[in-house]
């Protein structure tokens, strides 16, 4: 049985705070270690920064959802915007020689990089993005025997 | 925890002492002014201490390769020191440790200023 833990936000800095600590803390909970702790709270706030500025444009008519949901095999996390939506296909690529020295561009990039599974959607209007971070098996060895 | 930077001089270099977490918002904007007076102040060589830099996000790397490309406008040079691994993680997947001059000795990065 998971857990599920929702929260409507204001299109504000202290939302993306509030949606990476959450997860930060709900990663911890569920038993991830530092390390994909880090990725999954990091990744988070760049999907809540990217709703809040980019989607929303800090509109304080316009809400973001932040949506976590634990199993013992996943975290989930959706986050949507209320926003104008983006085209994946258009987005740069940040490791292009040509963007290295941009000084934007590198979200979504470190999102897929940390994250075992990335979806976005377009809602016409807003934007849905889900992240998901599988529960690593333990470690075992040679027999089978947990370590 | 919000950024913190401390500047000192050493053998004509400005090395920036940074604590805390580069971040979009408050983080991003302290680096970006910190940067910019120094440059105002007619210091061009420029060393960046994250050794206390807990934390970056996106916004925080591209204000990095704001202040680097700022730095090099000017005919300068920034150099960065004692990345934590998680930062040093990020340049890494980010292709920026190749951009960067990446030290982890202070003497080393200082004289490496003359070269």
């Amino acid at each position: 049985m998971g857990q599920r833990v929702a929260y409507t936000l204001d299109s504000t800095l202290d939302s993306v705070n509030k949606a990476e600590e959450t997860a930060d803390n709900l990663a911890q909970k569920a038993g991830f270690a530092e390390d994909d702790r880090h990725k999954i709270a990091m990744s988070v706030r760049e999907a809540a920064v990217n709703a809040v500025l980019h989607g929303n444009s800090y509109d304080p008519g316009k809400k973001i959802t932040v949506e976590y949901e634990m199993t013992s095999e996943k975290m989930s996390i959706v986050i949507t915007d209320q926003g104008v939506g983006i085209n994946e296909q258009t987005l740069p690529d940040p490791l292009a020689e040509d963007n290295l020295l941009k000084s934007s561009g590198r979200g979504i990039f470190l999102i897929r990089s940390f994250m075992d599974e990335v979806r976005i959607r377009d809602l016409h209007p807003g934007t849905e993005i889900t992240l998901v971070k599988h529960v690593s098996a333990p470690e075992t060895d040679a027999q089978g025997e947990m370590k | 925890m919000s950024l913190k930077a401390s500047s000192r001089q050493v053998n004509g270099v400005t090395v920036l002492d940074m604590s805390g977490r580069v971040t979009l918002g408050e983080g991003s904007v302290v680096l970006r002014d910190t940067i910019r007076d120094v440059l105002s102040k007619g210091n061009k060589k420029i060393l960046l201490n994250l050794g206390d830099v807990t934390y970056i996000d996106s916004s925080g790397i591209g204000e990095l390769v704001s202040a680097f490309t700022a730095v090099r406008k000017e005919g300068g040079d920034l150099k960065l020191l004692n990345l934590t691994k998680k930062v040093h993680d990020l340049l890494q997947i980010t292709k920026l440790y190749t951009v960067f001059d990446v030290k982890d000795d202070e003497a080393v990065a200082i004289s490496a200023f003359g070269k």
